[in-house]
């Protein structure tokens, strides 16, 4: 039983409400929790993870209730985003002291495995107050997966680590949730969970915006109205050519060029290059204007 | 706390490693330090007439420099990974809370008696030149006073993320004025506690105890057990804060 299943969740302090009426269920393979900073991430992690009250709302990790729950965490591990470890241990005795905490049979052999797995085992001899917030990351990465739970659970991961090592967890998270584990992750940065998880539970404002299948909220974030800043040889004219075309809903002709407002966004950047090379005006430059990641959200909430 | 608390061996270094890591554990050593500095002042002064060695080793040693010390340790076993927000990695583990509690107080009490009672017992055997009486019960005292005191700040540093400044009011202004001055006040006084039990063995006088020996027992195990059950509690519900909206 590795299931995370919340029924009608909400989470408020005093009159600020953090996490509004959440109904998911999360099953094995990689879920990505994302939305934008401060859309209540942290909060719905953790209340999964045993560590905030449910103000109102049933929420279970493997069919028991994760609250004042302690035995949970013999099949849950949680990689806190925080970056506050026992920095005067070092990674070998950090990890083997968890190993212990948890009452396993040998240890120093969990800790070598669990080591192993998040490719520390060079630096594990060091201590933790000499690492890089990247080589952090992992020591709490393995400290998490020292008694192999089934439901991992890692807020915000990717923070401070460089391409590389950012690739080696995304390949030990995937491999993690290829053999059946449920492994749940928080981002704001949509490329880093793109990249990774089966399927994702988009947080705005503390409700779900949209959840399921990646691809199909990724089309959805893509089909979405798009504003484009286009400057060309020709600004006017490419306008008035422009506002003929069904993709193009709406125009301004500004100091710092052609605003753009577009229906469909692939429609547009298929007929923009057309268009211009009739009018033999030339593109000089072609702009998103909204793609920050709270209006995309604030997209998917609306539609 | 529940009856499957359990002292935790792991706990229990981790906590003595990050104790002792701190630039805190320094301050740990300077209020005995005083203690035996103004004792061995007052004896070469010999002041004529005055029972000083109960005055200052009883009122003082455990109205001052008792909570103070036990203040900053007990404050530093817990509310220091609370603070700094490591004590996620020991609460995401299966390790009863109650045990938790149970070990970090041990702790906090051991060294107190490391750094309060052994200096008290010292202090005392210099006061009245070798073993004494006075000696022994300021030792005792001291021992039962490391347990309570513990108890109640290992508990404060569930309660608050300002457990020294509660602390510090609550020493400066419940036990040395109070505690001191309100007879009423004495009974829920620690250092009455102490002072009771120092004065049991001692029959100082000077001590100025207030309870009898069987009022400070008492009280003190209900003072104990109602701290480490209420910190089990509180600690069961540790969150965290998430994400504000």
């Amino acid at each position: 039983m590795s299931s995370i299943e919340l029924q009608n969740v909400s989470r408020w302090y005093g009159n600020v409400v953090a996490v509004n009426d959440i109904t998911m269920s999360i099953g094995p393979g990689v879920t990505g929790l994302l939305g934008p900073n401060g859309a209540g991430k942290s909060t719905v992690l953790h209340l999964i993870a045993g560590f905030l009250a449910p103000s109102r709302g049933k929420l279970t990790v493997g069919g028991v209730p994760s609250w004042r729950n302690p035995d949970i965490y013999r099949t849950v591990g949680l990689v806190p985003e925080r970056d506050s470890v026992y920095a005067f241990l070092t990674g070998e005795e950090f990890v083997r002291s968890t190993a212990s905490l948890h009452q396993l049979a040998d240890p120093p052999a969990a800790a070598r495995r669990a080591i192993a797995i998040a490719d520390m085992a060079q630096a594990q001899d060091r201590k933790i107050s000499t690492y890089s917030k990247g080589m952090r990351q992992r020591i709490k990465v393995a400290a998490a997966l020292v008694h192999d739970p089934q439901v991992l659970l890692l807020d915000e991961p990717f923070n401070g680590m460089d391409p590389r090592q950012r690739l080696h967890m995304m390949d030990l998270l995937t491999k993690l949730g290829a053999e059946g584990r449920t492994i749940l992750l928080s981002s704001h940065i949509l490329e880093e969970v793109e990249q990774l998880a089966d399927t994702i539970q988009v947080i705005v404002s503390g409700r779900l915006a949209a959840s399921g299948d990646f691809r199909a909220i990724r089309r959805l974030m893509t089909s979405r109205p798009h504003v484009f800043l286009v400057r060309s040889s020709d600004d006017r004219r490419l306008g008035s050519a422009l506002i003929g075309r069904p993709a193009v809903t709406g125009i301004e002709l500004t100091r710092g060029g052609l605003q753009v407002q577009a229906a469909d966004f692939g429609a547009f950047s298929r007929e923009l290059a057309g268009l211009a090379r009739d009018q033999d005006i030339r593109l000089r430059e072609l702009l998103p204007e909204d793609e920050s990641l709270e209006s995309v959200f604030a997209y998917l909430v609306e539609s | 706390m529940t009856m499957n608390a359990k002292f935790n061996t792991v706990v229990a270094s981790i906590t003595l490693r990050a104790v002792f890591g701190r630039k805190r554990a320094i301050l740990f050593a300077i209020p005995p330090l005083i203690l035996l500095l103004v004792t061995l002042l007052l004896k070469a002064a010999r002041p004529p007439g005055a029972p000083w060695p109960g005055r200052i080793l009883g009122d003082f040693g455990f109205s001052v420099i008792l909570p103070l010390t036990a203040l900053i340790i007990g404050t530093s076993v817990l509310g220091a990974e609370i603070d700094d927000g490591s004590i996620v990695h020991l609460l995401a583990t299966p390790v009863r809370r109650s045990s938790v509690i149970l070990t970090k107080f041990c702790v906090g009490a051991v060294l107190t008696m490391a750094f309060v009672a052994v200096p008290e017992l010292v202090a005392g055997l210099i006061a009245t030149s070798g073993a004494s009486k006075l000696a022994l019960g300021l030792f005792v005292g001291a021992l039962v006073g490391s347990v309570i005191y513990n108890a109640v700040f290992v508990m404060l540093s569930v309660l608050t993320t300002r457990a020294i400044a509660v602390g510090l009011l609550y020493v400066l202004i419940w036990e040395t004025v109070l505690g001191n001055f309100v007879s009423g006040a004495r009974v829920l006084s620690v250092e009455q506690y102490s002072l009771g039990v120092a004065n049991a063995i001692a029959h100082d006088k000077a001590l100025n105890a207030g309870l009898t020996l069987t009022t400070a027992l008492i009280m003190g195990v209900i003072v104990t057990i109602a701290a480490l059950v209420y910190a089990t509690r509180r600690l069961s519900e540790f969150s965290l804060k998430g994400d504000a909206v």
